[in-house]
């Protein structure tokens, strides 16, 4: 190595020195360190002790953790073409050539923003199974029929629709994304369709969907990493980790933090985060290879 | 579009755009107004939008009451109980109850007062949550301004690999670091203060590397060389010209971290311990859940404070706000 070499590898080492200490502190270690407490009885208090495959054996035979992956993939599967369709179909009604566009993007967009614990105290409140908004105004179309809306969060059949509902409701940032995409769609498209007399829904799907799938392709992916690990919405809405009723919320993070945090069975938790990363990397894989065959790149 | 789409078609456009509107804006009108009714308005049949106040004649003073019931053997008349002092029955005729639309203010200064439950004010949840978003911002902008100035502008033997390692490490969830890292923070005795919520901010993220190394990036090299050649060391370069240059970028990963850390309900889930510690996030859900249950026109008012620092900070930066996500949207 030259003198400049060293002195080039100097610089960059004293820039990017926050980043070796935080990539060996708090990515590095606790990235080998949880593969490593996956295969070891461990609780904090006492050292690790090594015992193999144990959890995962372990894990396989706990219905527990069952239920949590089922009610998991339940909610992603719901939440996230739920989620997708909303916030594309209000990025298509906003850009249209309409009055109050900013007003409505704006709209549509602060409930996204709105911290988890507090939209999951309006939605408790809303989902409120006597005296909330939803009920009294469902009630009356109910008794038409002579029946009764459901309990929602107190009801172990209505409780994971209820949080896939809810979900929607922060449908505005993905919404941004789209309309960012959909801008990016070039006019003389839609000209020339319109020469060839195209209608508006052969122009959506001929035009819009191939030129914005990276778009979706990129919230699909996003919205399954986050709807994999949901959490906050339901330890707040459903009284902590139990997955209230019936273990009918019961979700795949909020089983891994109570094994952790509440059990500390450390090495049991960390072998369902592994679990949970293969989980998500697997999906992800799925979402790349249909993206293959559908996702149309310009560049 | 060039052509106007024919009139049935932006009917339906309008139509579709206002039901939206609606359903979206709905649940925030419902919060703030739930937050401003008493308790007894708050779950009426049917739902009123407008909070009410009710007063009568009672003992020759004037009352504010509460309206019960509509007496059945007597229509028109109803069963109203007296707030205040002894809580009189009286059953009077509706024209001498005098209704009006009042909103109860009160119910804020009462909810963030039982936010504490007395012990501990609403001001000091207010500060930690401070703390963790300022030193968080400024941790996350200088750091990583700094890292992805060396990824970006300088060229030195491993970087290429460094920074595809530091991609890759945006696919490990949260989830597998979680235990490990409580444990490097309960080694460094930490569990319980607000350290393990701003600190790590201060050693960079994958994300804003990547994306502050993108702005970087687009600056013209020749710049620079020029400051190069006129003597200047890579550290006057990065904070006299090229930081100046950033701000944009720098504004998206500010803004984007103040909201993440005042939304954080996880980390100070895991990490506080007593409540002089707690963050808004935390101290609103064990508000909720404090022994006896809470009104929900209280849990209302303190959930609205919570969020409209949030919307506030939206509308003085909006422009930030909606180019941020939609650049990091669709490069990310």
């Amino acid at each position: 190595m030259t003198a400049t070499d060293l002195r080039r590898l100097r610089a960059g080492l004293a820039f990017t020195a926050p980043w070796i200490v935080g990539f060996a502190v708090f990515t590095l270690y606790p990235v080998v360190a949880s593969l490593y407490f996956s295969f070891c009885d461990y609780s904090i208090l006492q050292r690790p002790l090594w015992i193999g495959l144990e959890n995962y054996r372990t894990l396989a035979g706990d219905d527990v953790f069952w239920i949590s992956l089922r009610n998991t993939l339940w909610f992603a599967g719901a939440a996230v073409p739920l989620g997708t369709v909303t916030s594309l179909a209000l990025a298509l009604l906003l850009n249209q050539d309409v009055r109050g566009r900013a007003f409505f993007r704006t709209l549509f967009f602060l409930p996204s923003i709105v911290p988890l614990v507090a939209s999951a105290m309006l939605w408790l409140w809303i989902f409120n199974g006597s005296s909330g908004l939803l009920n009294q105004v469902l009630a009356p179309v109910f008794a038409l029929w002579g029946g009764a809306p459901p309990a929602w969060l107190g009801d172990p059949a209505w409780a994971k629709p209820a949080l896939v509902l809810m979900s929607a409701w922060g449908a505005g940032h993905s919404m941004i994304i789209y309309l960012a995409g959909l801008q990016n769609v070039p006019r003389e498209l839609y000209e020339s369709a319109d020469l060839d007399g195209a209608g508006a829904w052969s122009k959506f799907w001929h035009i819009t969907l191939p030129v914005i799938s990276p778009v979706i392709y990129f919230n699909v992916v996003m919205g399954i990493i986050g709807a994999m690990q949901v959490f906050t919405t339901a330890f707040v809405m459903t009284g902590g980790t139990d997955g209230n009723p019936a273990r009918s919320t019961l979700f795949y993070a909020l089983y891994l933090f109570s094994s952790a945090f509440y059990d500390l069975r450390m090495g049991y938790a960390s072998a369902m985060a592994w679990i949970l990363f293969l989980l998500i990397a697997t999906l992800t894989w799925i979402a790349t290879r249909v993206a293959a065959r559908k996702v149309h790149y310009n560049d | 579009m060039t052509t106007r789409a024919p009139i049935g078609q932006r009917a339906l456009t309008y139509l579709l755009l206002l039901a939206g509107a609606v359903l979206f804006a709905f649940p925030m009108v419902w919060m703030v107004s739930t937050s401003l009714k008493p308790p007894e308005q708050a779950a009426a049949v049917p739902p009123t939008l407008l909070p009410r106040a009710h007063y009568a004649e009672i003992d020759g003073r004037r009352a504010e009451v509460t309206l019960d019931r509509e007496l059945a053997d007597r229509p028109g008349w109803w069963q109203v109980t007296a707030k205040d002092g002894a809580r009189e029955r009286r059953e009077l005729p509706r024209e001498q109850i005098d209704t009006r639309i009042e909103p109860r203010w009160g119910n804020y200064p009462e909810a963030l007062d039982e936010m504490g439950a007395g012990r501990v004010g609403f001001g000091t949840f207010l500060t930690n949550t401070l703390i963790v978003c300022v030193l968080g911002v400024a941790g996350t902008v200088l750091s990583n301004a700094m890292v992805a100035y060396g990824f970006a502008r300088l060229k030195w033997r491993g970087r290429d690999a460094f920074f595809a390692v530091t991609l890759a490490t945006m696919m490990v969830p949260a989830p597998v670091l979680m235990v490990p890292l409580y444990g490097v923070f309960k080694e460094l005795g930490w569990i319980g203060t607000l350290l393990p919520l701003w600190v790590p901010a201060w050693f960079g993220s994958a994300f804003n590397i990547f994306l502050m190394r993108q702005f970087f990036r687009t600056l013209p090299e020749e710049m620079s060389e020029a400051a190069r050649i006129d003597g200047a060391g890579e550290w006057t370069i990065f904070w006299r010209l090229v930081l100046p240059l950033s701000t944009p970028v720098l504004a998206v990963a500010a803004l984007f971290h103040f909201l993440y850390a005042w939304n954080d309900f996880l980390g100070p889930l895991l990490y506080l311990t007593r409540q002089e510690t707690f963050t808004l996030a935390i101290a609103l859900q064990s508000y909720q859940t404090q022994s006896g249950g809470v009104e929900w026109p209280l849990l209302m008012a303190a959930s609205v404070v919570t969020v409209l620092p949030v919307i506030g900070l939206f509308f003085l930066t909006q422009r930030t706000f909606i180019q941020g996500i939609a650049t990091t949207g669709s490069k990310g």
